[in-house]
């Protein structure tokens, strides 16, 4: 069994009430903070730990804290992003369901090591029941002197609120939550100035995901050296994973970074299988953004080496046979699943979510979607599927914010790995809109390297 | 539920206005426009939908341009600007969903309520419509209903027939939450 740090009481009864939590070493994090640390110690401890962004970057959370300026007389934010809105993730919703007060404690810890008197909860309004929790859980801790003036007698005082969203996929990107937070459209800011400096209110600002503050609780607890030794390399520690699609057993599973993806994928620990006894097709690792990768690539690299769940392991290859850990939205996809008609689904998505500030974002989305629709629907022309990887490319690296690449990886990496069932689509468009292409090749043995590189 | 045209001139209740004012207390001074999202979420949950007599007032309350609420209220998606049905079964239609049967829901629900995507049925209980990814894709095909947003999870057509006919009774369990 691998450790758990964040799930360890998940199925303790009632941990999401105060009392509960507490009995089960709760709140320890905020005493040992408040009571032995400065706010540097903490930074330093969080640094120490290796832990990286859990809401799909990846940048080391300590660093991102040290960059936090400190002008005098501005007061500093920290702001929680819960807009959790990639497809295939769900591990933030779990969380804040089921054991609120890790989420409220991380706050408390990550506010104290940031200076951060007010704090905010960022959910995605469709979070209604969620954010009912989170108030619940704030009123708790409140009430047994966690929040508040001078928390523990420390001196300390900090005031949390949960702001809901409004439904908007893009108000996931930092910049365009803060601006959704003062009240205005999701538009993603142009980048200078970065939150650090000049983020809500035009004050220093830290944005980090619900998983990556809760993590701070058993970096805390534990202390930041124990935290790296788990996990491989520069993944340390543990991350939740959502898991979707045709799997025996979906749901939030906690991971000792490091495990296999076959391990994980079949093992009954995990995701138990694919479900009805079908066979593995293809694999999105790590939500709607990350290029997808077909059976063969997503259990071993073109080294014939097993993919590991880690942010190095899952990049592999780069984009010519790899992927990106992401935010752990892991969506696995059968032998009966049609790929072309996932990557027009999947810009569907990203079409109604572009927040229109960009043309090439703005228009290319659409044009995508266009474009994928007529080729399910069997009125596809083989140049469509060129003119689908040049209108990802002409995306790609061109706008405001990373919704752009997000949008043109899926369809290009598409593309790139089940080219065959595109054409197919195109030439057998009466056979197309009655079946599926199936499996083919993609669950075969391992393509040598000159194959996969070439795209 | 309260129904108003887009003409009629919208009064909020005492009790209304006192949660605003909590909403507004928790941003810094001068900052009250933070609170147009959580306020606009009151208004739907009050009348049903945002109009525009409504937004008007909500502008007024804010201390902010009319044309500041219209721009946030037509751009995030929850918010509806005309009338809808008393529920709004709001069904995820995104990827994960889509691959276990979100699409078959959606032709079910469409066909149980006799009405389009975003039309009201004649009683004017029911709407319906796809919206994107709801987080909720280990427990799909799912859908919710505002104003308190319940989710419906693991769905099949006996669930959808059990919910629609349990609202029309308005018996609904205590809302479930995984
Ligand atoms: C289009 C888009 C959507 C995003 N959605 C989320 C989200 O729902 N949750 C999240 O934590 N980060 C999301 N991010 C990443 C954030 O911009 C930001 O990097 C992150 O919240 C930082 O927190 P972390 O360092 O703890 O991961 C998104 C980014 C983009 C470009
Ligand atoms: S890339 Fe798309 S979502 Fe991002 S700012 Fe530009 S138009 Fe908006």
């Amino acid at each position: 069994m691998g450790r758990k740090l964040l799930l360890e009481h998940i199925n303790v009864p009632g941990i999401n009430t105060f009392e509960v939590y507490r009995q089960k070493g709760g709140y320890r994090a905020v005493e040992k903070v408040l009571r032995a640390m400065s706010p540097e110690d903490v930074v330093e401890e969080v640094k120490k730990s290796g832990l990286r962004g859990r809401g799909g970057a990846g940048f080391p959370t300590g660093m991102k804290w040290s960059f936090l300026a400190k002008p005098e007389g501005k007061p500093r934010y920290l702001v929680c992003n819960g807009d959790e809105s990639e497809p295939g993730t769900f591990k933030d919703r779990y969380l804040m369901t089921h054991i609120p007060h890790a989420l409220i404690e991380g706050m408390i810890v990550s506010s104290f090591a940031l200076g951060a008197n007010t704090s905010y909860i960022y959910v995605r309004g469709e979070m209604m029941p969620q954010i009912r929790i989170l108030e619940k859980a704030i009123a708790e801790a409140k009430n047994a002197g966690f929040l508040g003036k001078n928390i523990l007698g420390s001196g300390f005082d900090l005031e949390l609120y949960v702001q809901p969203g409004g439904g908007a996929y893009i108000c996931g990107e930092e910049t365009a939550l803060i601006e959704s937070l003062e009240g205005k459209r999701g538009n993603p800011r142009i980048k200078p100035p970065f939150p650090a400096i000049s983020g809500l209110y035009n004050c220093p600002t830290v944005v980090n995901n619900v998983e990556s503050i809760a993590a701070t609780v058993p970096i805390i607890n534990d202390g930041g050296e124990e935290y790296a030794k788990i996990g491989l390399g520069r993944s340390t520690g543990t991350k939740l994973i959502s898991a979707s699609g045709n799997l025996n057993k979906p749901g939030v599973y906690e991971i000792e970074l490091g495990v296999s993806v076959e391990e994980f994928l079949y093992s009954e620990e995990y995701c138990g299988g694919i479900a009805n006894g079908k066979r593995l097709k293809a694999v999105v690792a790590g939500g709607s953004s990350v290029p997808i990768l077909p059976a063969n690539l997503i259990l071993k690299t073109v080294n014939n080496e097993p993919r590991l769940m880690t942010y190095e392991s899952l990049a592999d290859g780069g984009f010519a046979s790899g992927t990106m850990l992401g935010s752990g939205g892991f969506i696995a996809y059968d032998e009966d699943q049609c790929i072309v008609r996932n990557t027009w689904n999947f810009s569907r998505f990203y079409h109604h979510e572009s927040c229109g500030q960009c043309s090439p974002c703005r228009e290319g989305t659409g044009w995508m979607e266009k474009v994928l629709h007529r080729l399910e629907y069997g009125h596809g022309k083989l140049s469509d599927i060129d003119l689908l990887v040049d209108v990802s490319k002409k995306i790609e690296g061109n706008t405001i914010c990373p919704l752009g690449d997000a949008a043109a990886w899926p369809v290009a990496s598409a593309i790139r790995h089940f080219r065959d069932e595109f054409e197919w689509h195109v030439t057998n468009p009466q056979e197309a809109v009655s079946r599926n292409y199936g499996l083919a090749h993609y669950a075969d043995p391992l393509p040598k390297l000159e194959n996969v590189a070439a795209s | 539920m309260l129904k108003i045209s887009d003409t009629e001139e919208v009064i909020f209740s005492p009790e209304l206005i006192s949660k605003f004012n909590e909403i507004v207390a928790r941003y810094p001074e001068g900052k009250q426009k933070s609170a147009l999202l959580p306020v606009l979420h009151l208004v739907q949950a009050e009348y049903g939908w945002v109009s525009t007599p409504a937004m008007n007032k909500v502008a007024d309350y804010l201390d902010i341009k009319p044309i500041e609420v219209y721009e946030v209220a037509t751009f995030y998606t929850m918010f509806f600007l005309e009338p809808k049905g008393k529920y709004v079964l709001e069904v995820c239609r995104t990827g994960p969903c889509s691959i276990v049967g979100a699409d078959k829901m959606m032709k079910y629900i469409e066909q149980k309520l006799g009405v389009k995507e975003g039309e009201v049925t004649e009683d004017g209980l029911f709407s319906w419509r796809g919206v994107e990814c709801l987080a909720a894709c280990g427990m799909a095909p799912v859908l919710q209903i505002g104003p308190d947003y319940t989710y419906y999870e693991n769905l099949n057509e006996a669930k959808v027939d059990e919910l629609i006919d349990s609202l029309r009774l308005k018996t609904v369990e205590k809302p479930q939450i995984n």
